[in-house]
Order: structure tokens, then sequence, then C-alpha cells
């Protein structure tokens, strides 16, 4: 017995309809009740905050998860996805976050891997079939490269580019332009507009607004799990999407404060440092960084980003170069090749909010208040712990921060992102800190859990504190420091005004090592 | 079409302890039926009787039941030892040659210096250098992991071998008879450097020790520094170093505190129990040990149940052997199974199994 569909006013099915899907992990509901439909030919976005259900509710339709209720229609018939190779059958394929590539293969060993085909490989068919491809979309896309020469945008085209090979003609994309420089996602939105002209259905995933605007044709809201509606594009605007997306009107600017008494704390010399593979990392970095000051940080993910902040903090080995910091008291302390507790000995207080947060500023299996115990468990006479400092210490963060949290004694791991960032934040804050480093502090979070940031680092700033920030979206580090330094490939290719430059123009330098730039 | 997948598996929420111990008591029971039923189909041996030989080697006279709490405080002390190194998540299956090099130079005190020193002195000599021997042979695979990332899996288990040629080396020299290449029981007459009574109890004690031992180490682990520090290094090297905590120095403290109190078991081995030396006196303990840390969650007041079970039954084993004429593996099966099962309930305990009701309706209605 086939369930009869709605029809659309054509008399044509949805592509893809989802109705009432729930899904439930343990006592927590990812998506409750969502409908959704896009059409052929259609780019649809699904926008939400972090923690919304996006990537769950696409999980169940390439067959990652199984929903808990609601069924699925494609092309109008009622189907059941229980792994991706269902998903594949049915033409819907999943570029994820996060790449699924052998670094050792070429781009085209990549896209045939896992098919079926003839007992002898043709190779140079397959590579035909693959540049046809590529060019019928406007990919740029060399199938005899190895992965591990690619850049990520390169490596993001040869996971498309697998999809399509296997027949896809509905795809969807998790923050597809996350890892991508303002030049790189405008490509990907010309590829993705030709596709759509070629039939294709799209589905992707953002938080976003600009991008929303000029790329889809309509977009679908999630808010903490609940479908909110969905809405054409033209007729929406950032103000009523970011309505939609939280619940309640918000003032989309950032604060940015004068610096006030602006003062030498922080002075990089020709900072050189290569990793394991003797690559080089950081080329001959220098800047400096001033107390009342953000400095933001920008570049294409892995320019040299996390060993800058790194080297400073004392957890990279250089191969060249110096660090000083100036105290506010006066006088300098050398801090070149210091490890973080000879950093501390100096007194010199350095808080370093760093990217992974689980991994590196926290430790995930222990709860609050062991993490709070992490900075100065030491400090305290005798052999033991004394764990009542850091509970009122967790609890103030608790009540300060709003953390949602069962308690101060739950493993960190088990908060979601925003409120994981929250603890590691306000930890490094309580310690009052001259220098404060965060890298990427609002990824992840939610629109309030991101102004919440920003508040907290203007503070710093008007305190007196030399703030290094490191971000991903470019929009934000405009409005919220005052100079910005671009990394290109571990080497400074600029650094500007953030009150006088544009977009372009970091995006620009975010391409161009530094040696290019002077020429 | 493809069916609704028939089972799922979801993550408990609500778990009480009073229903996690419920679920492991019906998991002992489930596998002690289990075990009857194998019991019966292959031996034909009525498998209460089986049980009763079992319970009778182990607990069936007051002699018996006091070999089997020595030898549980021998095994629980080496889990005791195994647990810092493994909350660091430093896979040290080397305690059998940190017991042995122990035990080795407990034995040397005992026959050089058996004559020469009053007997508390001669005891704490030996307890020290027990202590020595171990904390070295637990420092070289660290010294050589915090300096060069060495490999301590086999770094630790090829010293075991290293040990045990030790052993047979000093053999040689401490012959007893000559010509038996046996040690024989040292200071068989003077009972000098023997673990003495205590409380009148002959293994008063290895009791003693062994229970401070636990109790030590639980607080060490809960609420000392060098305990957290461990359990940072042991979850994530990248925080630790990012706090400023020194991970070679935690790497190595912790295998020298793990070493020495296996070295220590060496001595509770020769001092207060088999009064000898043979390169079987660790006897498969230091791995036997790893089962006991990990099953117990490193919860040392859980390894003294889970180090009793384990020794209980391999005491029976040798009950039903004999009594029955069954091979001792007979008893291995029992254990394996009855381990299986225990391991199965934290399966259950963690995690609850929801069947589809419209999957299950599907299949009736074809």
């Amino acid at each position: 017995m086939e369930k009869q569909v709605e029809k659309r006013a054509d008399g044509q099915a949805y592509a893809i309809e989802l109705k009432n899907i729930t899904k439930r992990f343990g006592s927590v509901t990812a998506n409750d009740g969502v409908c959704l439909s896009v059409r052929r030919g259609e780019i649809l976005s699904i926008l939400g905050e972090n923690g919304s259900g996006k990537t769950t509710l696409m999980n169940m339709l390439s067959g990652i998860y199984y929903p808990d209720e609601g069924e699925i229609y494609v092309d109008g018939r009622e189907v059941k996805i229980s792994s991706p190779k269902d998903a594949f059958a049915l033409g819907i394929g999943m570029i994820h976050q996060h790449f699924k590539l052998v670094d050792v293969l070429t781009a085209a060993e990549n896209i045939i891997l896992g098919l079926p085909g003839s007992e002898i490989l043709d190779m140079e068919t397959v590579n035909g079939k693959i540049t046809e491809l590529a060019g019928r979309y406007g990919f740029e896309l060399d199938p005899r490269q190895k992965i591990y020469e690619m850049s990520v945008s390169q490596k993001q085209t040869v996971e498309i580019i697998k999809v399509l090979y296997r027949g896809a003609n509905m795809l969807i994309l998790d923050e597809p332009t996350a890892v991508l420089t303002p030049q790189e996602t405008e490509k990907l939105f010309a590829v993705l507009r030709n596709m759509r002209k070629d039939g294709h259905s799209i589905i992707i995933i953002t938080h976003k607004l600009q991008e929303v605007l000029s790329l889809s044709d309509r977009v679908a809201v999630l808010r903490k799990g609940r479908y909110i509606g969905t809405v054409d594009t033209a007729r929406a605007t950032e103000s009523s999407l970011t309505e939609m997306m939280v619940g309640k009107k918000l003032s989309l600017d950032i604060d940015r404060p004068q610096p006030v008494a602006v003062k030498k704390r922080l002075a990089v010399n020709e900072l050189t440092c290569t990793n394991d593979e003797e690559v080089v990392t950081l080329d001959h970095v220098s800047f400096t960084a001033n107390g009342g000051e953000i400095l933001g940080i920008a570049g294409v993910a892995g320019s040299g980003q996390k060993e800058l902040l790194e080297a400073i903090a004392g957890l990279q080995p250089l191969t060249d170069g110096h660090v000083t910091y100036y105290p506010p008291e006066g006088g300098e302390e050398n801090l070149t090749e210091k490890t973080p507790a000879q950093i501390r000995q100096l007194g010199v207080r350095l808080s370093f909010v760093p990217e992974d947060r689980l991994g590196m500023g926290l430790v995930g299996s222990m709860d609050m208040t062991d993490n709070m115990m992490l900075r100065g468990y030491d400090s305290t006479p005798g052999f033991f712990t004394n764990r009542r400092p850091p509970r009122e210490l967790a609890e103030h963060i608790v009540d300060e921060l709003e953390v949602v949290t069962p308690g101060v004694s739950t493993p960190v791991s088990l908060l979601s992102g925003g409120n994981v960032q929250k603890v590691l934040v306000g930890r490094e804050i309580s310690s009052e800190p001259t220098v404060l480093m965060v890298a990427y502090p609002v990824r992840g979070l939610d629109i309030n859990s991101s102004y919440t940031i920003y508040h907290l680092l203007n503070e710093q700033k008007q305190k007196g504190v030399a703030v290094i920030c490191v971000g991903e979206d470019l929009d934000v580090l405009l409005e919220l420091c005052d100079r910005i330094l671009v990394l290109c490939q571990g080497s400074v290719s600029g650094i500007v005004d953030a009150r006088s430059t544009t977009k372009e123009e970091v995006g620009l330098l975010m391409t161009k090592t530094g040696k290019e730039a002077e020429a | 079409m493809t069916k609704e997948p028939f089972i799922h598996i979801s993550r408990r929420e609500d778990m009480t302890f009073a229903r996690a111990v419920a679920i492991r008591l019906i998991g002992v029971l489930c596998s002690l039926v289990v075990c009857a039923l194998v019991i019966f189909v292959i031996t034909k041996l009525n498998p209460i009787e089986v049980y009763r030989a079992i319970f009778d080697g182990a607990v069936g006279t007051a002699r018996r039941t006091w070999v089997t709490v020595r030898d549980s405080l021998i095994l629980l002390c080496v889990a005791i030892g195994l647990t810092p190194a493994f909350r660091m998540r430093f896979w040290n299956i080397g305690a059998e040659g940190q017991i042995l090099v122990g035990g080795c130079v407990t034995a040397a005190v005992m026959i050089y210096f058996g004559d020469a020193l009053p007997g508390p002195l001669l005891l704490l000599v030996m307890v020290v250098a027990s202590l020595a021997a171990g904390l070295i042979w637990g420092l070289i695979p660290a010294f050589f992991k915090a300096n060069w990332n060495t490999n301590e899996t086999l770094f630790t288990l090829m010293m075991n071998y290293v040990a045990m040629q030790i052993v047979t080396f000093c053999i040689v020299f401490w012959e007893n008879p000559a010509g038996s290449n046996t040690v024989g029981i040292i200071n068989s007459k003077s009972k000098v450097g023997w673990l003495p009574e205590l409380f009148g109890l002959t293994y008063g004690w290895i009791l003693v020790i062994v229970l401070l031992l636990t109790v030590g180490m639980f607080f060490y682990l809960r609420v000392s520094k060098q305990g957290y520090e461990i359990a940072v290094v042991g979850e994530s090297e990248n925080t630790a170093r990012y706090v400023g905590i020194s991970v070679r120095k935690v790497i190595m403290r912790t295998m020298a505190i793990s070493g020495a109190i296996c070295g220590l078991a060496g001595f509770i081995l020769v001092s207060g129990s088999s009064h000898t030396i043979s390169t079987s006196t660790a006897g498969g303990r230091g791995f036997t040990a790893i089962i006991v840390a990990w099953l117990s969650k490193f919860n040392t007041f859980t390894m003294i149940l889970v180090s009793f079970f384990l020794v209980f039954m391999e005491k029976g084993a040798l009950q039903i052997a004999s009594q029955f004429k069954l091979n001792e593996n007979a008893s291995d099966v029992i254990t394996g199974i009855i381990l299986f099962f225990i391991l199965g309930s934290e399966f259950f305990v963690r995690y609850q199994l929801k069947f589809r009701k419209k999957a299950v309706a599907q299949e009736v209605s074809k």
C-alpha cells in the first residue's frame, strides 16, 4: 500500500519531502516533527544555530541515522533510508564538513573508491569522465593530483565530484563555506548555481546569513530541533531570518569601543617554526600586540594560526625568532623558548583559549570543577588538592555566563559546544590576564553566546588586556578588532586597520604570501 | 526496499546504583546457569556437585581459605601497582618482571644478609630493596617513553624476559641443594627474613600492607595533586602540556610508583608466601592483575572483590581437577563464561536495546 502524497500545484511531486521527522538521542530531542521539502532545480538553505538539529536532519537523509518517527518521500514515493548505500541508490549524496578522502591517492582514485566496476581498471576513461563532469559545472580539477597536494577547497571539489560521479542528483552540503576564503566561496556558489540549472536539488546547511540570501531560492529555519518555517529568499532579510532563527529581534552590530591607553604588551620578532615533517609552518612572523586593543588574526584555515598562538604560549619549539613581553609595570621579559610553567613563574599572566577546546583547553571526561583546577591546582600548599576554590569558580562561571549544565560535576564533554566554550573562556579570563589569546572563540556557538563572547573580549580590552583573536568569519573580525593581521602560508601578508579596510582587501591578502604582497 | 533497523541501541540515562547491581547479579546468575549446562553436556557430571567442589577447594577448610585470601591479597597488590600506570594510559604489561626483580633482590638480601642483620632491620632492608628494584624496572621503560616516545607495551613486555634471565642466572649461585637447579626454601630452619605473624595471623602482615596500599592508592588517585596530574596526562597529553604539567616527569614518577609496588609484591611473595625464588615466582600474576585493574575500573576497593573471585576460581579449579579427574582447563572454561557474562552485563548497564515495534509488526504480517 503506497501512501498518497500531496502534489504540488503543478502536479509534480517534490524531489525530497520530509514529514514530521523526529529523532531523539536519549533524553535529547534533536529533531521534533520537522517538515521540509525541496524541488528539482532548487537550492534550499537550512538555517539554524548550532545544536538546532540541521546536521542530524540531513544525516537521516543520507542514511547515517534513522528517524524515530516520520516519513521521507523521494519523488513522491515513501522510502526507507537505513544506510548511506540506500541514499545513493535514491540519488542523494552528502558532502560532510570533515572530508573523507585518502591522502595518498589521486582525486580520481578517491572518486571511484568503493564503486563496482570491471576487473581491469581503465584510469584513462575514468579521468576523462571526471574531467567532463567537472567541466560541465565549472569545477577546476586535475583528476591525477594527489589529495595531500591539494588545498582545502580542492579537496571539497573532489568530495562534490565524488558524489556526482555516483549519479547523485540531490546534494546535501554541510557548512561548505566554513573552510573557504571569500573568493573560493564565490566560485563554489557559481558551481552550485550551474548544478541548479541542470535540474539538481541542492540542500546547503549554513549559519551565515549573507550566503543564504545570495545563493538559495528558499530557506528553511530550525530552532532547537523544531521546524520554524520555510520562506522564499526573495522576501527575506537578514534581520527577518535572524528573528526566525533566534526567536526574538536582535541587534546584529558588534560593539567596538575606542581603544584607550594603548601600550605595547607583546612583541613577536621573526618567529619561525617547522613541524615534524620539516615543513615551515611559521615564516619570520613579526608583529606587536598592544594592551587595550584587539588584534585580529585572519587567514585561510591552516595558515599557521594554531602554530603562532602555541609558539607564543610556549607549546611549539621555535627554529628562529623572539617573543618579548612588556609587563604593565614596565621592564621586559624574554619569553622565547620558555615552557608554559616557566612563563607562569615569570609572573606573566598569559591566558590562552586554544582551538581544540576538549583536546587541549579542557579535559572532556572531567567535570567543571576539575577543569577549573587545571589552572592553579599546584599553587595551593600541600600534597592534596583543594577542590573548594575551583568548585566556587565553576559555580561562579555557571551563574555569570549562563552555562547550561546539570551541575558543576557533569563531565564537560556532555555540554554543548557553546557551553564548553563559556567554561573555557570563563576560566581563562578568571585569572585576570594581561595577554589573552583566543582561537576561533565563537566557532560552533549560537548567536546569543557569540555576543556574550564578543562582549567578554571587549571587556578585557577595556581593562587594558592585549587581546589576540584568531577568527574565521571576516565580517566579525572587521567589526570587532582594532587591527587585523593576515596570515598566508605561515607568513604575514599584511597588517591592516580594521576600521578602514574592506573584506575584499583582507580576502586578497589571505591568498597572497608576504613576498608577493611586497612585490 | 530495505527494512527498518530491527534493534536500536541507545545509551541509558537513568541508571541507578541499585539497578546496575541488579543487572550485574542477573548476569552472574545467567552465567551459572550456562556453566551448569556446559558442565552437564560435556562431562555428564552434576553441576551442583562441581560447584560445590569449587567452593570446597577455595574455602573448604580454614587453611584453604587463608591460602585463597593470601593469594588474593598478592594479586590485589599487583593490581594496585598497575593502576596508576593504567590511569595514565601507560600500558604497563611488565608487572611480571617487576615482581620478579623485587622477589629476586628480596631473596638476595635473605641469603647474603640473613645472618648479619637483626630481624626487623633485615625485613626493612628487604622491603626497601624490593621497592627499589621494582622502581628501577618500571623506570627504565618510562625513561625511554618520556624521552623518545618508545612503545611502552613492547618495552615492558621485553623487560619481563630480562627479569626472568636474571633470576635464572641468580639461581646458579643460590642453588640449594647443589645440582637441583632450584633455590629451595631459603633459611628454612632459622626462618630469618620470613614475614612473621601479626595479631596471631600467619598472613597478618600481608593483610595490613595490602589493605594500606588499597586505601592509600584510592586517595592518591582521587585527591592528591599527583593523582590529578596522572589523570590529566592520561586523558590528554596536549592539555597537560597546555597547563604546564611536565608530561615527562609525570610519566617517570608514575611508573616509578607502579614498578615499586609491583616490586613489593615480589617481596611479599618471597618473604611472606613461597620463601623461595624461581622464574615462575610471579606466576602470571602480572597479567592477571591487568584484568583485575580493568574489571574494577581502577577502583581499588572493587579490586578486592575481583581479585578474590579470580583466585577463588583458580583454587576451585585445582579441586575439581583432582576430585573429578577433570582437566584444570575445565575451570578456565567456567571462569571464562562467568567473566563473559559479567563484562556483558556492563553493556546492559550502559545501553538499552529497543526493539522496533513497527518492524515486529511487519515481520508478523508476513
